[in-house]
């Protein structure tokens, strides 16, 4: 449904996409990570045809962003990370504008709008002036308005930043709504956690360069070679984290009141010697397990770090 | 047919609604009227104080005087207010983040420009249009034919198309709306003030070279008279006064047998013409950085500032910023 070769794009001497490669079929939802200024607006905009890339192609549903634009337009429900809405509209009047400007009919436009105003719990606002909406509600009425024409593709630039908590949820549980309807979305964020459970596949972008990219439990896979393992003894943790740092396998070792963190760089079998080596040695362990790493681990691990301003 | 839809569409639609649903636009009309009500009680005045009215009644060529003297004034309010109406209609939804979402949608180029120049140009005739009572204050002292009214109010449809299509042209090209506003605040003046000025400059060098030179053989008219045909207020004069075209050509005052090439406002209407066509279509191809085919977009590569994109990126980082804070 996406296709995305060697795209580049450069601002004078700066060089904001390099080579970028991505290839996304129908009906996945794609999480887009990385840090601020990575990269991933500009993809986005590209793809949205807003922005001409420097060089290499993109293109929605077969048709070339730079080629077809007016075609891929149709294809694709494009939400800003920054937008405006027309104040003075009120919430259904907005729509229609929309609506209209997609070459909708009225009569379908009636039918339509109420339903998505459904969608985005926003039937008690049909009638409120977007002025009064909050913040949220202004989001979700932003993502009925990408919906109006219903879309194949959705682009959606961190839906979710500046929203509460609450209001993260909500936008969350639209999201899953809209995968469970086949549409094809590509998602950038920086709340990983959250995108975890619904993103199928993830691709991490870091000053313009796609770092990595697939499944998100490949990914996830991938990274284990490097697991963290929690050990809670019933005493001598000090004594304990002395004896691992002198193990195989074992990179760092952290101890503290929740017990010892070994970072571990073997595999299941060396684990399991490792447990028999440390109750052995007269340890009465309470718990032995590997911690789970979500996704802001493995964005973590790829960025190296470097882009832990990036999870605020 | 639906002829709604055909005439109006959806951007149209829009600047319409939210035009007229802001005070601002009620005050706009209301203060406009005012202050050319203000300066008509003023004409009259000055007329009635100056001898004119000191017999008792004001004649119709006194009645005239005061017609071109509020339709001079009027056309100095337009080319104040156009640019204000119309230097941020692109510059404006990219300021509120709203014209990245008007251009992922079906809405070509021409018709969101289009449209929203008309939007803003109807606005401004309906204001020119709530003027039309002051004017019936000349009407009753008579002098005036309808025709002359006719005329000058088509003149300013002209004025409010030329100052309106730069204002969207620079809407289009600069981000910052105040840039825009200045910009065609600038360019106004350039019509409005220099061509004037460079023209009695002009004149006054020619016909003191003629005059030097002492001799009576010296061409009749000269084209130093072109330059005002691109002054507003030549071409506005020339339409009250199809004599005033001829008396700009000549170097000789006393000499009446040369006419003018050509009517000043005709000049005018020819030239600006094309600088309106220009303008809009540069802002049609400028407003989406991505068209059709590959040969628009070498030439717009070419063309496009890079350092443009740069500010917008870096725009889309502080916007990050604020929202952050």
């Amino acid at each position: 449904m996406i296709e995305i070769r060697n795209l580049t794009k450069t601002y004078g001497g700066f060089e904001a996409l390099k080579s970028v490669n991505i290839s996304i079929s129908k009906g996945t939802v794609f999480g887009f990570v990385g840090p601020n200024g990575a990269g991933k607006s500009t993809t986005m905009s590209i793809l949205a045809t807003l922005l001409l890339p420097t060089s290499g192609t993109a293109s929605v549903g077969g048709f070339e962003v730079t080629e077809q634009p007016h075609e891929v337009r149709k294809r694709i429900g494009y939400m800003p990370d920054f937008f405006g809405v027309y104040d003075q509209f009120r919430t259904t009047e907005y729509l229609h504008f929309y609506g209209a400007s997609y070459g909708i009919p009225r009569p379908d436009r009636e039918k339509l709008i109420p339903q998505l105003l459904d969608l985005v719990n926003l039937s008690d606002k049909r009638d409120a002036y977007v002025d009064s909406l909050s913040r949220g509600m202004k989001q979700r009425l932003c993502l009925a308005r990408c919906l109006v024409h219903d879309p194949d593709v959705l682009i959606l630039d961190e839906p979710a930043s500046g929203l509460d908590p609450r209001a993260r949820i909500e936008m969350r549980e639209i999201l899953k709504e809209l995968k469970l309807m086949g549409k094809t979305i590509i998602i950038s964020s920086h709340i990983l956690p959250e995108l975890a459970e619904m993103v199928d596949e993830i691709g991490v972008i870091e000053h313009g360069e796609m770092v990595a990219q697939g499944k998100v439990a490949d990914i996830q896979n991938r990274l284990r070679v490097k697991r963290v393992l929690h050990i809670r003894v019933m005493d001598r943790g000090d004594e304990l984290a002395a004896m691992l740092r002198d193990e195989r396998h074992v990179s760092q070792v952290l101890s503290d009141e929740t017990g010892v963190h070994v970072h571990f760089g073997g595999g299941d079998a060396e684990q399991a010697q490792l447990l028999n080596k440390v109750i052995g040695a007269g340890y009465g362990v309470v718990s032995f397990h590997e911690a789970q790493t979500n996704l802001e681990d493995v964005f973590l691990e790829i960025t190296k770090g470097g882009a832990a301003d990036g999870l605020a | 047919m639906d002829w709604r839809r055909v005439l109006i569409n959806p951007v149209m639609d829009k600047e319409f609604r939210l035009r007229m649903r802001t005070s601002r636009s009620a005050v706009t009309v209301f203060a406009y009227v005012l202050v050319m009500g203000l300066l008509a009680m003023g004409i009259i005045y000055v007329m009635m104080s100056s001898g004119a009215g000191l017999s008792g009644r004001i004649d119709p060529s006194t009645s005239r005087v005061m017609f071109y003297a509020l339709s001079i004034a009027q056309l100095v309010l337009i080319a104040f207010m156009t640019p204000a109406l119309t230097a941020g209609v692109i510059s404006g939804e990219r300021e509120k983040q709203t014209l990245n979402m008007l251009l992922t949608t079906q809405q070509s180029s021409s018709t969101i420009i289009l449209s929203k120049l008309v939007s803003s140009l109807s606005f401004m005739t309906l204001v020119i249009l709530a003027t039309l009572p002051v004017y019936s204050i000349a009407f009753l002292y008579g002098g005036v034919a309808p025709k002359q009214l006719i005329f000058v109010f088509l003149f300013y449809l002209f004025i409010m198309l030329l100052l309106g299509s730069l204002g969207v042209l620079f809407s289009t090209l600069f981000k910052r709306t105040i840039v825009a506003v200045i910009m065609t605040y600038g360019v106004g003046l350039v019509i409005f003030l220099l061509t004037g000025i460079i023209y009695l400059l002009a004149m006054g060098v020619v016909q003191a070279n003629y005059y030097a030179a002492g001799t009576v053989t010296a061409p009749d008219y000269s084209w130093v008279g072109f330059i005002l045909g691109l002054n507003p207020a030549g071409a506005l004069i020339s339409i009250f006064e199809p004599s005033f075209s001829d008396s700009v050509f000549l170097t000789r005052w006393s000499s009446q047998q040369a006419g003018a090439p050509i009517q000043l406002w005709q000049q005018f209407l020819l030239v600006y013409s094309v600088v309106i066509v220009l303008a809009l279509w540069l802002a049609i191809r400028y407003i989406r950085p991505v068209r059709r085919t590959r040969v628009k977009k070498r030439l717009q590569t070419d063309w496009e500032p890079q350092e443009q994109e740069q500010e917008q990126e870096q725009e889309h980082e502080h916007g990050r910023q604020r929202n952050k804070q």
